[in-house]
């Protein structure tokens, strides 16, 4: 081969690399995982920037507007941009007892970017409802932008645990083996055994309610990475198993590279594709924890606020049917979760082809 | 394999202890304990608490204690709940059998959906119904089983079609046997839907991908070209095959479908297990917790080593020593 031909090569190598593995997923994944990428990345942003997404403080309660419907958007005449593009119709609370609003006349101009928030009322004492309020006549679309901080990170925080412990005790079970591993893989066993829900909530127990919720956000995420690095542990210590016994492994021994060395640069390293995969499909797992325990009154307490928490309301029958924009948290939910089942699965297909079209 | 089952069956015994164990040093951390909520109540007299100290030794050390609770559980007494007043045993007597008639129903529902759905989608890849059916199965899988109860309550409170709270009727004794089984049935039918709706979307996807797998294998090419009829081909030698991982997940499958019951129970007002944990941890009502949690945790390891044994008859090929 000439030298131009091996630097013609060399070169489409490097193109290859050139282009980044997400270019290359991105092209690869059909529409399903191409929306759900930007509908997380739109979620992660609103709550990223919660303060000037949302128009008001989560906890501001107006008390004289207790369950306020969700406030139609209206496009103002061309002639009247200059006072504003957007507006909604001012109420008027009609019957407290029937939470029955009226719309007036009047008219709520609405301006981007005053007061540090990206869309809000002109008049810093008028108020905007995008999406309703709850029963203390809070925003809840406040409510659910700063829910989403939570909900959301709840499923990345908990897996980068779980996932760190798992791995690594996975790979040294596997790659120390005898009694380590005899008494690792038991332990793994009762964490697999436990009624997980039922645990769950008994673990729930220990949050007393006075904690803050920024305490009880974190105890949340210990108590679900505690149940979730077992069964992670036991499907690594089985591609370490595999693995230890291959030539590179070999080479890196011979080569004079400790066991510590070879374990954490050459054999965890050659789990991550599966790894990879296998957190984005369980993000998901974590973010229903956290809304079950919260929906249940046990995780994230009033006045802060999570999708789960903000759920809890709509449990109430006669809100269940009167003031159906309560059910939004439990869309997001879903809709987060969705997502995260869409992009897992096309990860899996982008980082193994041979299962494309198979599962 | 009465060998095999008996060294299942030993291997359970520091499983149960382990689980229960560790859950007792959880209870063990929660701030306050039962006597306290039982120390306010003006009913019980002091010496009433003293005798109940001493029975449970909660004077001593928690490994102590525990082995006390695991002593008398092998005794079959599960100690007496806080809450209800009532001996453990038989509140979970009565409460458990709702959980698992409607954890078998939804299991049953979901399998019998989702083994022909997955055949069916696997023999028409790409086809515009393969793809509609995924798209349920992802929308089956992600949908939280509260919020789904929750939209289920609705239409049930707007078309009056479905009762709404409980596991039967008000007026359940007066009916007569054939209406007590509709009036049951009754009431399952939305708990059924939600639970079973995540487990046919899960199941179906993993059916699918089975009988593709299957679909390449050499020993169906054979039986192909041995010119056996299509229905003989996909009968017996790919659905027969393609089940097999299903009988292997059943017993985890039974440990989601506890999972998921109890929240279905909570919002759908059900009297199961779900609804008489979530008391008793709102209550710290110690023996009432244990005893759920050692019931759930029975339940599961023997649903694992059934659904072994169930492989086993099912799969000749499976050889334990």
């Amino acid at each position: 081969m000439s030298d131009a031909a091996v630097s013609r090569q060399l070169s489409a190598v490097n193109v290859d690399r050139s282009e980044s593995s997400f270019a290359a997923f991105w092209k690869m994944a059909g529409w399903p995982a191409r929306v759900s990428l930007a509908l997380l990345a739109a979620f992660a942003l609103a709550a990223l920037f919660a303060p000037a997404v949302a128009p008001y403080d989560p906890a501001a309660q107006n008390r004289r507007q207790p369950h306020h419907p969700p406030m139609r958007v209206h496009l103002a005449p061309p002639g009247e941009w200059s006072e504003g593009l957007l507006y909604v119709h001012k109420t008027k609370l009609a019957d407290i007892r029937k939470r029955r609003y009226e719309e007036t006349e009047e008219r709520i101009r609405l301006s981007f970017f005053k007061r540090g928030r990206v869309l809000t009322t002109a008049d810093p004492d008028a108020r905007l409802f995008l999406l309703g309020t709850d029963a203390l006549g809070r925003d809840f679309f406040s409510r659910l932008v700063y829910g989403g901080r939570i909900s959301l990170s709840i499923g990345l925080v908990g897996v980068a645990i779980s996932y760190t412990l798992g791995i690594l005790i996975g790979a040294f079970s596997g790659y120390v083996g005898g009694r380590a591993d005899f008494v690792i893989m038991r332990a793994t066993e009762i964490l697999m055994s436990l009624p997980t829900f039922y645990f769950l909530l008994t673990l729930a127990v220990i949050i007393p309610a006075t904690l803050p919720s920024s305490l009880t956000y974190l105890l949340i995420v210990a108590i679900l990475s505690f149940i979730g690095w077992a069964g992670l542990a036991r499907i690594v210590r089985g591609l370490v198993l595999s693995e230890r016994e291959r030539e590179y492994v070999l080479a890196a021994r011979a080569m004079g590279a400790s066991g510590a060395r070879v374990l954490v640069r050459h054999v965890v390293p050659s789990t991550f594709n599966y790894a990879v995969v296998s957190a984005t499909l369980s993000i998901p797992g974590y973010i229903l924890g956290e809304s079950a325990l919260s929906f249940l009154g046990l995780g994230i307490k009033d006045p802060d606020s999570s999708w789960g928490l903000l759920l809890a309301e709509a449990q109430n029958v006669e809100y269940l049917l009167r003031f159906q924009w309560l059910l939004i948290p439990g869309l997001l939910i879903f809709l987060t979760v969705m997502a995260f089942n869409f992009l897992g699965d096309a990860l899996r297909d982008h980082m193994d082809p041979k299962r494309r079209g198979t599962v | 394999m009465g060998r095999y089952v008996l060294r299942r069956l030993v291997n359970a015994v520091p499983l149960i202890i382990g689980i229960t164990f560790i859950s007792f040093v959880v209870v063990d951390l929660a701030p306050g304990d039962f006597f306290t909520s039982l120390k306010m109540n003006p009913q019980i007299s002091p010496e009433t608490l003293q005798g109940m100290e001493a029975k449970y030794g909660f004077d001593k050390p928690l490994v102590v204690r525990f082995f006390l609770w695991f002593w008398r559980v092998l005794h079959l007494d599960l100690g007496e709940s806080i809450f209800y007043h009532v001996d453990v045993l038989s509140l979970i007597g009565r409460f458990l059998p709702n959980t698992v008639i409607l954890s078998a129903a939804a299991m049953v529902v979901s399998w019998g959906l989702a083994v022909p759905l997955g055949l069916f989608m696997a023999l028409r890849p790409g086809t515009w119904a393969d793809r509609l059916l995924s798209f349920f199965a992802f929308m089956g899988m992600s949908i939280p089983s509260f919020f789904f109860a929750l939209l289920l309550l609705i239409f049930a409170l707007q078309t009056g079609w479905f009762p709404t709270g409980g596991s039967f009727s008000p007026d359940y004794d007066t009916l007569s046997l054939a209406g007590k089984v509709w009036d049951r049935v009754h009431h399952l039918i939305l708990p059924v839907v939600v639970l079973g709706t995540s487990g046919v979307a899960g199941l179906m996807r993993l059916m699918r991908g089975n009988v593709m797998e299957i679909m390449n294998a050499d020993y169906v090419r054979t039986a192909r070209a041995k010119g056996l009829p299509e229905r003989v081909v996909v009968f017996k030698h790919i659905l027969r095959n393609a089940i097999n991982p299903f009988i292997t997940i059943a017993g985890y499958e039974l440990g989601a479908l506890f999972g998921g019951a109890a929240l279905v129970e909570a919002v759908l007002h059900l009297q199961g297990m779900g609804n008489l944990m979530l008391q008793a941890v709102l209550s710290q009502d110690l023996f009432l917790l244990m005893g759920s949690i050692l019931i759930g945790a029975v339940l599961l390891i023997v649903g694992n080593l059934l659904a072994d044994i169930a492989l086993k008859f099912a799969d000749p090929r499976i050889r334990y020593e």
